[in-house]
């Protein structure tokens, strides 16, 4: 097992990220470079890096700059995945014949896609790399919504939410399809690892990649990224809609190991009413029209029975 | 080494997609990232075969789709290593966005594509509408008419397409089927000489270099893009013809074989000239030098790099000819066919009167036969006699039904 970070505190690891430049063009707010830098500030190995046509990718290496210290690469909307397992086998292939440069090192292989190009457009290429058992990670930064081209909905933007292609309106409550579940059908290729983090809880997501980063084979990690910009609240507050997310347990955050083994890696203490994170955004705020408060009600019961879900899975150890 | 089990006899018979394979061996492809489609799927086939077998070294990646075989193999081309693949048709079509991304990013790259036609209708024979659906994709382009070739120009593709002051992708064309599937002798080269041809691959801006860690595929907008777009096709332009003339010139010394960009037969006194590439040209030739036997002074020019398109070459192969036809195995719908336009603007502001006109032939695989170049032959003859085109500008050869023309 290669070299692990040790991180004391957040201040610490907060000043600790030399490979991924503050000097970027993401919106104020953005929780996409908090969540690399906390991703790469998870080891001190050799990196090779991808990132799908996306903000992440736009705003990073707009010529001729690059926000990156380490080996990165972008193609398209869609083979980012697929890019970094070319490398990786590469690797592979150089090691063998004993080609390698720096023949010691011992680098991970990462790609950075949206939920647009993970969900969607990139769908195919993620499960054949995780189906054909490359030694990498995906993170998808999940700000449900294609954010780059201004905030039209994907499957992974949840019922409810007014985006550009699905407004809330006169008649419309917005987007009319549940989000996609990602981690499961990852999970289902039996991958070694597959687990959904979240900036706020920093030490959850370290451990996570750290675990992701041991194993030896293809992990899928998907990272909930509030976006200021669609979900339309004040840059200041990411962390506060982030810590909503987890603790209102619209976004739970949990493991899975070998696609079968589940594990909860995070209860909250007080359990927030999911009224409370939907109140907090722009996106929801028709929701609380009378005519759409049953909406708000399902939203819960269908929380309740996830959460009641997951538990059920983690105790059973299916 | 571990294929020096693997002894080659000096001549073996081998069919286009093997002789392509073996090739790929021989230059020790470190990856291979591939997704099957008839009728390249062989030449992938022959690649795991070998590594199976340990006659060589290196991955094979088998992905889910040919956009993700490019994917694959532009993310292991950026970290550092020699990389090929081959595809078809319909998966050529659906690559053609990666192959921008490919050549943009300035990576060499070997591509075999085995010409087949493509739909709608759905047809696996070939033609080359794929070759044509790639040409403004950047990437350099050189055309096998037989297995020997598909051998030879692997060879040749690898030490243009590596070149530090090149790097820019290369396909090797073949004719699906025609060549891909017909077997004939080809005179190899051994293991080790071939090898020392390519050479060792020496990696530029690679991504496993950690003492120097590189940005790929970055984003230009406005202030940038058209500087790096133009510089592409300088080079591509001023600098690809140049490189392979000199590895042709190496490859001769190697092999005793002679490639040229521009092929011709029997150009110097002719009256007459058939332009084609591809299968035909070997057709072409025989019918030629039965036309000279019957008093119509016959050549055939066989173009041999379609990408970067050899103008100077052509302008000097045809200047004194007298009626010229441009033979294109694919309709551009709602033009002529490509051979057409890159020989009329040859030939524009040069002094030629020569006649020329366009035909199209062998969609879908159908045979171009003896029978209709000899007919194509004397048409072009009456043209020189009339001292004009006397019939359409563009016609179809060999279509069931009343006669197609238009022009």
């Amino acid at each position: 097992m290669s070299e692990m970070k040790k991180i004391k505190n957040l201040k610490e690891f907060s000043t600790s990220a030399d490979r991924f430049e503050g000097a970027n063009l993401l919106c104020p707010g953005c929780a996409h470079s908090i969540i690399v830098r906390e991703v790469l500030n998870a080891t001190n190995d050799d990196l090779v890096l991808s990132a799908s046509t996306g903000c992440l990718e736009v705003c990073t290496a707009v010529y001729p700059y690059t926000s990156w210290d380490a080996s990165w690469i972008h193609i398209g909307f869609e083979n980012g995945s697929t890019a970094v397992a070319g490398a990786e086998a590469m690797y592979k292939a150089l090691k063998r014949k004993g080609r390698l440069k720096q023949p010691e090192r011992n680098p991970k292989f990462v790609s950075f896609a949206g939920d647009g190009a993970s969900y969607d457009i990139g769908f195919q290429w993620i499960s054949g790399c995780m189906e054909r058992g490359h030694n990498m990670m995906h993170i998808v930064l999940d700000n449900e919504v294609y954010a780059n081209t201004g905030g039209q909905r994907s499957s992974s933007t949840p019922i409810g939410a007014s985006a550009t292609t699905s407004p809330a309106g006169r008649v419309s409550y917005g987007e009319k399809r549940n989000k996609k579940d990602m981690v499961s059908i990852m999970a289902s290729h039996h991958i070694p690892y597959s687990a959904q983090v979240s900036p706020n809880k920093w030490k959850d997501m370290v451990k996570k990649i750290q675990h992701g980063f041991a194993v030896d084979g293809p992990v899928f990690i998907n990272a909930a990224s509030p976006c200021t910009t669609e979900w339309k609240f004040d840059p200041k507050d990411t962390m506060t809609i982030a810590d909503l997310a987890t603790d209102s347990l619209v976004f739970p955050l949990y493991e899975i190991i070998d696609g079968k083994e589940l594990n909860i890696t995070y209860r909250p203490k007080n359990i927030v009413p999911v009224e409370d994170y939907l109140a907090a955004q722009g996106r929801f705020k028709h929701l609380f029209k009378d005519e759409y408060k049953y909406l708000i009600k399902e939203w819960q019961e269908r929380i309740d029975d996830n959460w009641a879900y997951l538990q059920r899975r983690e105790e059973a150890r299916v | 080494m571990a294929f020096d089990k693997m002894e080659l006899r000096d001549i073996e018979v081998w069919d286009g997609n093997f002789a392509a394979a073996q090739a790929l061996r021989q230059c020790q492809i470190d990856v291979v990232a591939a997704y099957p489609i008839t009728p390249s799927t062989p030449i992938v086939e022959g690649y795991a075969k070998f590594l199976a077998d340990n006659y060589i070294e290196g991955e094979f990646v088998m992905v889910e789709s040919e956009h993700a075989a490019m994917s694959g193999c532009i993310g292991a081309a950026a970290a550092g290593g020699r990389v090929a693949t081959a595809t078809s048709s319909q998966g050529f079509a659906l690559m053609v966005e990666t192959l921008y991304q490919a050549s943009g990013m300035r990576l060499p790259i070997v591509l075999n594509v085995v010409n087949r036609a493509l739909a709608s209708p759905l047809n696996v024979n070939g033609d080359h509408s794929d070759m044509y659906l790639g040409r403004d994709s950047g990437w350099i382009q050189i055309d096998a008419y037989c297995p020997q070739d598909a051998y030879d120009l692997n060879f040749i593709a690898f030490r243009v397409s590596e070149d530090h002051d090149i790097r820019l992708p290369a396909m090797v064309h073949q004719d699906g089927f025609m060549t891909s599937h017909t077997a004939q002798g080809v005179t190899t080269i051994s293991d080790d000489a071939a090898y020392n041809f390519v050479g060792d691959y020496k990696p530029m801006n690679d991504m496993l270099d950690f003492e120097h860690p590189v940005t790929h595929g970055v984003q230009t907008e406005e202030d940038w893009h058209f500087e790096h777009k133009a510089r592409q096709h300088n080079d591509l332009m001023t600098k690809v013809l140049p490189k392979i003339e000199e590895v042709f010139k190496d490859f001769e010394k190697l092999s005793g074989r002679r490639y040229n960009i521009v092929e011709e037969y029997e150009t110097k006194d002719a009256d007459v000239c058939v332009v084609c590439l591809g299968s035909s040209v070997e057709t072409a030739r025989e019918v030629a030098g039965e036309m000279r036997e019957k008093g119509i002074k016959a050549g055939v020019v066989g173009i041999r790099v379609i990408r970067p398109f050899p103008f100077a070459q052509i302008r000097d192969a045809l200047k004194d000819i007298k009626a010229i036809a441009a033979l294109d195995r694919s309709s551009p719908n709602g033009a002529p066919g490509m051979l057409f336009n890159e020989i009329a603007g040859s030939l524009f502001n040069t002094d030629t009167k020569a006649l020329l006109s366009g035909y199209v032939y062998g969609l879908g695989g159908r045979d171009l036969t003896k029978a209709q170049l000899v007919d194509l032959f004397t048409e072009l003859q009456a043209n020189v006699d009339a001292g004009k085109v006397t019939t359409p500008l563009q016609q179809f050869i060999g279509v069931r039904g009343p006669k197609l023309s238009y022009l």
